[in-house]
């Protein structure tokens, strides 16, 4: 580039263009680490989650016979970023048995915000400790006071022969009122 | 706008403070010589921000460190590049420091009243070298865990305190979650945040003396803006544009095979950068090495802070100057003597050869269906036969055996071979090679053995010598059905499609024409068999269990040749002789394998 001469032609054009050149580098300058860094932060949006295939959870022998629910732990892989773990527990379902013989499953998450419900015999009704949302055994909820927007999400379940009981296992968004899935 | 921009004026006095900075005097107008503090300024703008989102995704620990570096340069949206300019930018920042301080150097800017801002700068510089070196570390990868420990190693050289120092900054006894913890801390945080102040007093240091002019000027005084703004912003683009071409270049920055105290790696070097001191160390004899490590070093340090006194002598400038060219002529010889050394050092470039074949494997590893494991990406390489296979083959079996003429790892083993060459083993072109009247007593084979002269070579040799066309169809279909038994994973096709010959030849293998039988014992018990079992030739259970005994009455017997009993006598886990097994086998992990075989 050359040196500015010694009888300097009118400031003000000359320095608006040096003055629009600064501006224009400058900004490309500042635009390069922060766009580079902004596909890295997202990143995580184009990731879907794996999982919604079929997993053993029980035996048909470890239900109840009374149709009163127990809750079990659900065993898949685990895929964390750069790890892939088979056969870990990722939830917990609550599995019913049902007066036609077959079985009904809940994803233990509340709907509301996603702590674990549990079940109370006494009131024979679902119950989260977190925000004292009640439900159905039929997993609709049960006092209309309750903050959750739906009922607990139910999960298909197939039982194959030897009385094994499996699950299609899925997490859904909390707090909407439609069933969205993670 | 206007009437917001005022409110804000009359509570922050931004106006003024912009003002400031914008119509500094530029003493003799714009100058490209004043760019490099700028350019330095900019640099380490580009290294918060690209470290703030690589620190999004950086985990520090010894399981998960590689791991997350991996993911960020090989799965994340543009990680690599991320990861690309963040490296190399901080090669610049080095660069542009020798720079800056040349320019100050050569126009006495260091000279009273400015001492104190002098002494921030050599502050800085050694805070930014500080920051290379710690950052080193992070991607826990073989280069920078084996470079980091001699650095930390050097540490513990320092009188008095030196191995409390040196246990301090590891966070133990041992590398491990703590000393990437603690790097973590200081090169994301303590070291940033005392380079944020030490700028800020630098250039307010700068600002209050103003710039220092180099004499003759070549116009008259001019603001700082735009002039020189605009020369600081074009130099600015020339140094990215440096960086990314080198981000480009070699897409993003390099990432070695996962750190491995148990793995030694010969190909351990410091950042090019520091290299001047690797070659210095060199030259100190054990015992010694306090004085190349830290005295010389530091007397530099001292005689580049003693400059602002030196300069006030009559021939002090002109000594001053003399002595940084003479220390930078120092610095790039030793250098180029380093380098100079590695380029024709065999030793170093295997290693280096075998750094970059882990680096890829690992990648590869982790890429597959079954991705990394929770204990970390290091098992993925201690579990891989690709590539523990040809270690423990050139350690424990290239002393007698050859593989593919040479030890497995692409070295020559010294002494005369002494038994078969195991490239290829039990597939059929070996099997025909064995049953070759050329080779059977050559040195691929049985040449190099007690059994060159013994009833396999007394049947090949005369007997195969003079089959007919007839015989040899037979004895190719003897080759094929034996070879079968391996199961080998390069013949899968092959032996499915000619099921009928394998058939043809496992009935052939006891007929009066091939006779293996005579000596070998094949899926029938035969209690007089004299050589090895022919039942499940060359796979891996035969392999196997050849490897842990071969003076097993199932293999050689009493008539083994040498070779040890690598797992009766525990010389070889049975972790590792299953490695060994697998190689020889071809059988590793391929991406895209397991859809490709069928066909």
């Amino acid at each position: 580039m050359a040196h500015p001469p010694t009888v300097p032609p009118p400031p003000d054009r000359r320095d608006f263009l040096a003055q629009a050149a600064a501006v224009v580098i400058g900004g490309a300058l500042a635009l390069v680490a922060p766009a580079a860094g902004l596909f890295v932060l997202f990143d995580p949006l184009r990731r879907k989650a794996e999982g919604g295939g079929a997993v053993w959870v029980a035996s048909l022998a470890a239900l109840p016979e009374s149709g009163e629910p127990r809750q079990f732990p659900v065993l898949a892989t685990h895929v964390d970023a750069w790890n892939r773990t088979p056969n870990v527990r990722v939830g917990a379902v609550f599995l019913q048995r049902l007066a036609d013989g077959g079985v009904r499953a809940f994803n233990a998450s509340c709907p509301h915000a996603g702590c674990f419900v549990g079940f109370r015999a006494d009131k024979n009704c679902y119950l989260c400790p977190c925000h004292n949302s009640t439900f159905e055994l039929d997993g609709q909820v049960k006092d209309r006071t309750s903050p959750a927007p739906r009922g607990l999400d139910d999960l298909p379940v197939e039982i194959r022969p030897g009385g094994e009981i499996w699950v299609r296992f899925q997490n859904f968004r909390p707090g909407e009122k439609e069933r969205v899935p993670v | 706008m206007k009437p917001a921009l005022d409110w804000l004026d009359h509570r922050t006095g931004w106006k003024k403070l912009l003002h400031e900075a914008l119509f500094e005097n530029v003493p003799g107008g714009a100058r490209w010589r004043y760019v490099w503090g700028s350019t330095l300024t900019f640099c380490f703008a580009i290294q918060v921000v690209t470290g703030l989102f690589l620190w999004l995704a950086y985990s520090a620990s010894a399981q998960t460190a590689w791991e997350s570096v991996y993911y960020i340069q090989h799965e994340m949206w543009g990680g690599w590049f991320l990861r690309g300019l963040h490296h190399y930018t901080a090669q610049a920042m080095t660069v542009l420091l020798v720079l800056h301080l040349m320019q100050v150097v050569i126009d006495g800017a260091y000279k009273a009243p400015r001492e104190v801002n002098f002494w921030t700068g050599v502050l800085l510089l050694l805070l930014v070298l500080a920051l290379s070196l710690t950052g080193y570390l992070l991607p826990w990868d073989q280069k920078g865990f084996w470079a980091s420990r001699v650095a930390t190693s050097i540490v513990a050289i320092t009188p008095l305190v030196g191995p409390a120092l040196q246990k301090l900054i590891v966070g133990g006894n041992d590398y491990g979650h703590f000393t990437l913890t603690r790097f973590l801390a200081l090169h994301a945080g303590f070291i940033p945040g005392a380079i944020i102040a030490f700028i800020v007093a630098h250039i307010w240091l700068f600002r209050r003396h103003g710039l220092t002019p180099k004499e003759p000027r070549k116009s008259s005084d001019a603001p700082f803006w735009p002039g020189q703004v605009l020369c600081d912003a074009v130099a600015c683009l020339a140094v990215l544009a440096a960086v990314l071409f080198f981000v480009v270049r070699y897409h993003g920055a390099e990432l070695d095979a996962p750190a491995d105290p148990s793995e030694p790696f010969g190909a351990a070097r410091p950042e090019w950068y520091f290299l001047f001191l690797f070659q210095l160390l060199k030259y100190f004899p054990g015992g010694t090495e306090f004085w190349g490590a830290m005295f010389i070093p530091g007397l530099l340090l001292a005689v580049l802070c003693a400059m602002p006194f030196i300069g006030k002598w009559k021939l002090g400038h002109r000594f001053n100057v003399g002595f940084l060219w003479a220390m930078l002529a120092g610095v790039a010889l030793l250098t180029w003597l380093a380098v100079n050394e590695d380029r024709h050092n065999p030793d170093y470039l295997a290693a280096v050869a075998a750094a970059e074949r882990d680096a890829e494997r690992v990648v590869v590893l982790a890429q597959s269906p079954d991705g990394i494991p929770q204990t970390g990406a290091v098992t993925l390489l201690r579990n891989d036969a690709f590539t523990q296979g040809p270690r423990l083959f050139a350690a424990n079996c290239a002393s007698c055996h050859r593989f593919d003429g040479g030890d497995g790892l692409g070295g020559t083993p010294k002494g005369k071979i002494g038994a078969s060459d195991l490239k290829g083993f039990a597939s059929r072109e070996w099997l025909a090679g064995l049953l070759d009247p050329a080779q059977v007593d050559g040195p691929h084979y049985f040449g190099g053995t007690k059994f060159k002269d013994d009833d396999m070579a007394q049947f090949v040799k005369p007997e195969v010598a003079g089959f007919s066309a007839e015989q040899k169809a037979q004895l190719q279909s003897v080759i094929v059905a034996i070879s079968a038994e391996a199961g080998l994973k390069s013949q899968r096709a092959p032996d499915a499609r000619d099921a009928a010959i394998i058939d043809q030849g496992r009935r052939l293998i006891s007929t009066a024409t091939v006779r293996c039988n005579d000596c070998h014992q094949f899926h029938v018990e035969d209690k007089n068999a004299t050589a090895p079992d022919l039942t499940g030739y060359g796979s891996r259970e035969w392999l196997v269990a050849f490897i842990t005994d071969p003076a097993h009455p199932r293999f050689y017997g009493k008539d083994n040749d040498r070779m040890p009993a690598f797992g009766a006598d525990k010389r070889l886990s049975p972790q590792e002789i299953n490695l060994v097994a697998d190689w020889l086998r071809g059988d590793w992990y391929e991406p895209g394998a397991k859809e490709g075989k069928t066909k």
